[in-house]
């Protein structure tokens, strides 16, 4: 799965599963401030996540993450590791 | 001095309609609810007759972190407190400038129960579960997510009394209220439909058995009843003070006059006729009313052999022969947790609407019942006062009486 098909992915399931509009995403926006996360909603973003790509975010991968580029790199980053 | 209790709002999401209209024309006209769910012959399920209701869609009207909390006992219920709240005028931002309670009857969860244990079972890793099945997954569920859909600052629990929750729910919102510690309470009871729901309770062998007729399968106090049909929905009942009514201009609908309650401290599923009788003898001395002033009496008759039978002379114990009764479960099926509330909204829509709703498939009653004066078809007659039982598990027992209202 290359770069570009990672973000599309994560991008329909913000879309489908988040019911997020599609305007508000953008690699530069706040994921928290788009998304309007609370924290509950952070831990279906790990369901929906291990459910689409097999792997698993933990706490530690949200530290720091402000950006949805943020977001895609540490998914990247998570499938990579496990191919 | 204690406060006068009406009903200004009532909201139905059940088998047989899916809204007060739907409901009173299927009421008058005998309609059955009851069907075969084929998941249920797959699941092992001895009887696979149910009542049922179409999945609703809420994505319209609750955004995903309200629905990720609901189950569909919650679902119905939400409906059918929309559909409540709109008949008693009652506007969301009136909601939020005033204290408005809830006491809901819900005696289970099994699928969102279930659903959760097996992704566990699965993945090995409970962070895998999500956020909204725990919410989904507790008895309360319904009353916590229409407290925060609505947001309700009053009085906010759930009532678990086996198939009595719904009824014993309304007799404590109309406490709560009588007593002046609330104006308003959103009150009812709410009733999942599935197989897990209802596997255990199939097991028992208590379910009615004439798969090839499920229109007829459910029939209270008929010789030839085999057993119940489980079933489910929700109805909302929106209890309100006298004076609160009167001052915002609400529609009255009916009063609730009286509540008993008694307990049979006997058998855990075999009900008696002592702890029932009880329970309507104090529903009437708290209404401050006469056996002879109670015109019809909605049954909580199952359509099981002993339960109906112990109720049938309980009745005849406290009221004689004389008042009307029929048990609307013959066309419903048995809404559990739900059916203490969906069955003061089916009374008072006869009582409203001037007629009696059939005990349909009643050919012929047991022999030592027959003085009960049962109405086996719809016949059209004004009332102004009836009584409704629910029994329960654990011999737990609730009686209302409703009047029609007057100054």
């Amino acid at each position: 799965m290359n770069k570009v098909s990672i973000y599309q992915k994560i991008n329909e399931i913000l879309v489908d599963e988040f019911e997020v509009d599609e305007e508000v995403i953008s690699p530069a926006a706040s994921l928290k401030e788009s998304l309007d996360l609370d924290s509950l909603d952070y831990v279906d973003l790990v369901v929906i996540i291990e459910s689409n790509f097999g792997v698993k975010l933990v706490e530690a991968d949200f530290a720091g993450m402000v950006t949805f580029q943020d977001f895609y790199d540490v998914v990247e980053r998570k499938i990579a590791a496990k191919n | 001095m204690s406060k006068r209790v009406v009903i200004t709002g009532m909201g139905i999401y059940s088998c047989i309609g899916t809204n007060l209209e739907e409901v009173r024309n299927s009421l008058f006209e005998g309609r059955s609810g009851i069907v075969i769910d084929k998941e249920r012959i797959q699941f092992g399920f001895k009887s696979p007759l149910t009542g049922m209701v179409p999945a609703p869609d809420l994505k319209a009207v609750l955004s995903r972190r309200q629905r990720i909390s609901m189950g569909e006992e919650s679902e119905y219920a939400y409906l059918a407190t929309v559909e409540a709240l709109e008949q008693a005028k009652l506007r969301e931002e009136d909601i939020l400038q005033r204290e408005v309670g809830i006491l809901y009857g819900n005696d289970s969860v099994s699928k969102a129960v279930i659903e959760t244990t097996d992704i566990v079972r699965d993945k090995r890793d409970t962070q895998l579960i999500g956020s909204g099945a725990i919410f989904k997954s507790m008895n309360s569920t319904v009353t916590m997510n229409l407290a925060t859909i609505f947001g309700l600052s009053g009085v906010n629990m759930t009532i678990s009394a086996a198939c009595a929750s719904g009824s014993h729910a309304i007799g404590m919102g109309f406490m709560f209220i009588q007593q002046g510690l609330q104006d308003l309470i959103i009150c009812g009871g709410a009733q999942e439909i599935n197989p897990y729901a209802m596997a255990s309770f199939d097991g028992l062998g208590v379910f009615a058995t004439d798969i090839d007729h499920p229109e007829q399968a459910s029939r209270p106090f008929d010789k030839r009843r085999t057993g119940l049909v489980p079933s489910g929905g929700a109805a909302t009942v929106i209890l309100e003070s006298y004076e609160s009514a009167i001052k915002r201009g609400a529609p009255i609908v009916a009063e609730v006059v009286g509540y008993g309650f008694s307990s049979n401290g006997g058998h855990i599923s075999t009900p008696n006729i002592e702890g029932p009788a009880k329970a309507m003898r104090r529903a009437l001395v708290q209404a401050n009313l006469r056996p002879q002033d109670v015109t019809y009496i909605n049954a909580h008759a199952t359509s099981t052999p002993l339960g109906d039978a112990n109720e049938a002379k309980a009745i005849l114990e406290v009221f004689g022969g004389n008042p009307y009764v029929s048990s609307t479960k013959s066309m419903t099926g048995h809404e559990c947790w739900m059916a203490g509330a969906s069955e003061i909204v089916y009374s008072t829509l006869m009582m409203q609407h001037g007629f009696i709703a059939p005990n349909i498939n009643l050919v012929e009653p047991d022999d030592d019942i027959k003085e009960l004066n049962f109405v086996s078809r719809a016949i059209k007659q004004e009332f102004d006062i009836y009584l409704s039982n629910s029994f329960g598990f654990g011999g737990t027992n609730s009686a209302l009486v409703v009047k029609k209202f007057n100054e």
